[in-house]
């Protein structure tokens, strides 16, 4: 085989495993809260989460049961219907809202949230801290599991709000 | 409540299934099927022998350029998918902004220009493995909808921040 053989066959591979990884992962949320680079677990948390802070910035408000905060950009396909979808679960739901940012007009926001694809949804409680994240685009089923999770979370006692 | 931070967007406008096209809106399988000729294309270009892999690279290359310039919708792929394949097609579910096909078309002139450059310069494989990059991206954009380059524009547009930054 030629090498231009090789490396098509290479291409081929490499599409296939890309894609089902992308297939598999992509809108699940995460079951562990994201990386917490701020701050070590006993430190008291900051005055004013981060999620809380770019809300208000952008001129949004938290939701009182749960927030989906999504960071999309100009040059993203997927992050059209996850606008869609996100808006239908927070006129669903009741206490949800949806804040879409522009992670291209946000930088330190998206470095501080460790945003690397478009859309991402953070989901975060009451407080603005975040609960729980998805990247790609999610279905209307796994959105609605994630704000359920904001409750449980609420119920466990590890809110202090 | 939606609250949409997002220039050019406006919220409350979000398109259901039997809408008609909104203004600029490309259906989304056009691009897919561009992305898998080019497939075609490319995969032609990696098993033919170097003077004819050299001009259909060179002819990719114009129409990636064409369509990162004047538009997806400006390329003879697009006019294909109009003329043969769009109206035997139900209507789209969703429909798509044509800026993101439009950046990654300028993400893969980027590397048919590498390749190119590589394989007249001589080095036959680094300009074949530029090609194969490409054609994963135009592969996963055919079978999977997948978009690659434009994701590729977030981290391009994180990391000349960090630049300037620091």
């Amino acid at each position: 085989m030629s090498t231009g053989a090789w490396i098509a066959a290479a291409a081929v591979v490499v599409t296939v495993a890309v894609g089902l990884w992308r297939l598999a992962t992509d809108g699940r949320f995460r079951v562990a809260a994201a990386p917490a680079p701020q701050e070590p677990a006993d430190a008291a948390p900051p005055a004013v989460p981060p999620g809380a802070e770019l809300v208000a910035s952008v001129g949004g408000a938290l939701g009182g049961r749960a927030t989906l905060l999504q960071f999309s950009s100009a040059f993203c396909a997927p992050c059209r219907a996850t606008r869609r979808v996100l808006g239908e679960v927070a006129d669903l739901v009741d206490g949800v809202t949806h804040v879409e940012v522009d992670a291209e007009q946000h930088p330190d926001a998206t470095r501080t949230f460790g945003i690397l694809r478009t859309p991402t949804t953070v989901v975060l409680d009451p407080s603005g801290a975040e609960v729980t994240r998805a990247a790609g685009a999610p279905s209307r089923d796994q959105v609605l599991a994630a704000v359920a999770r904001v409750g449980s979370h609420d119920a466990d006692g590890t809110l202090n709000k | 409540m939606t609250t949409t931070a997002t220039p050019g967007t406006t919220p409350g406008t979000r398109t259901t299934s039997a809408a008609p096209a909104p203004p600029g809106a490309i259906d989304p399988r056009a691009p897919q099927l561009a992305a898998a000729v080019t497939s075609v294309v490319l995969v032609a270009v990696l098993l033919l022998p170097p003077p004819a892999a050299l001009a259909l690279l060179a002819a990719q290359a114009v129409l990636f350029g064409l369509g990162a310039v004047r538009g997806v919708t400006a390329t003879p792929y697009a006019w294909l998918f109009r003329t043969l394949v769009r109206p035997r097609l139900a209507p789209p579910a969703e429909w798509e902004a044509p800026e993101p096909p439009r950046f990654a078309q300028g993400v893969g002139f980027a590397f048919a220009v590498v390749g190119l450059a590589a394989m007249l310069a001589g080095a036959t494989v680094v300009g074949q493995v530029a090609v194969g990059a490409a054609l994963v991206a135009a592969l996963l954009n055919a079978g999977f909808g997948l978009c690659l380059g434009c994701e590729l524009y977030l981290l391009l547009r994180r990391a000349t921040a960090r630049r300037i930054a620091t």
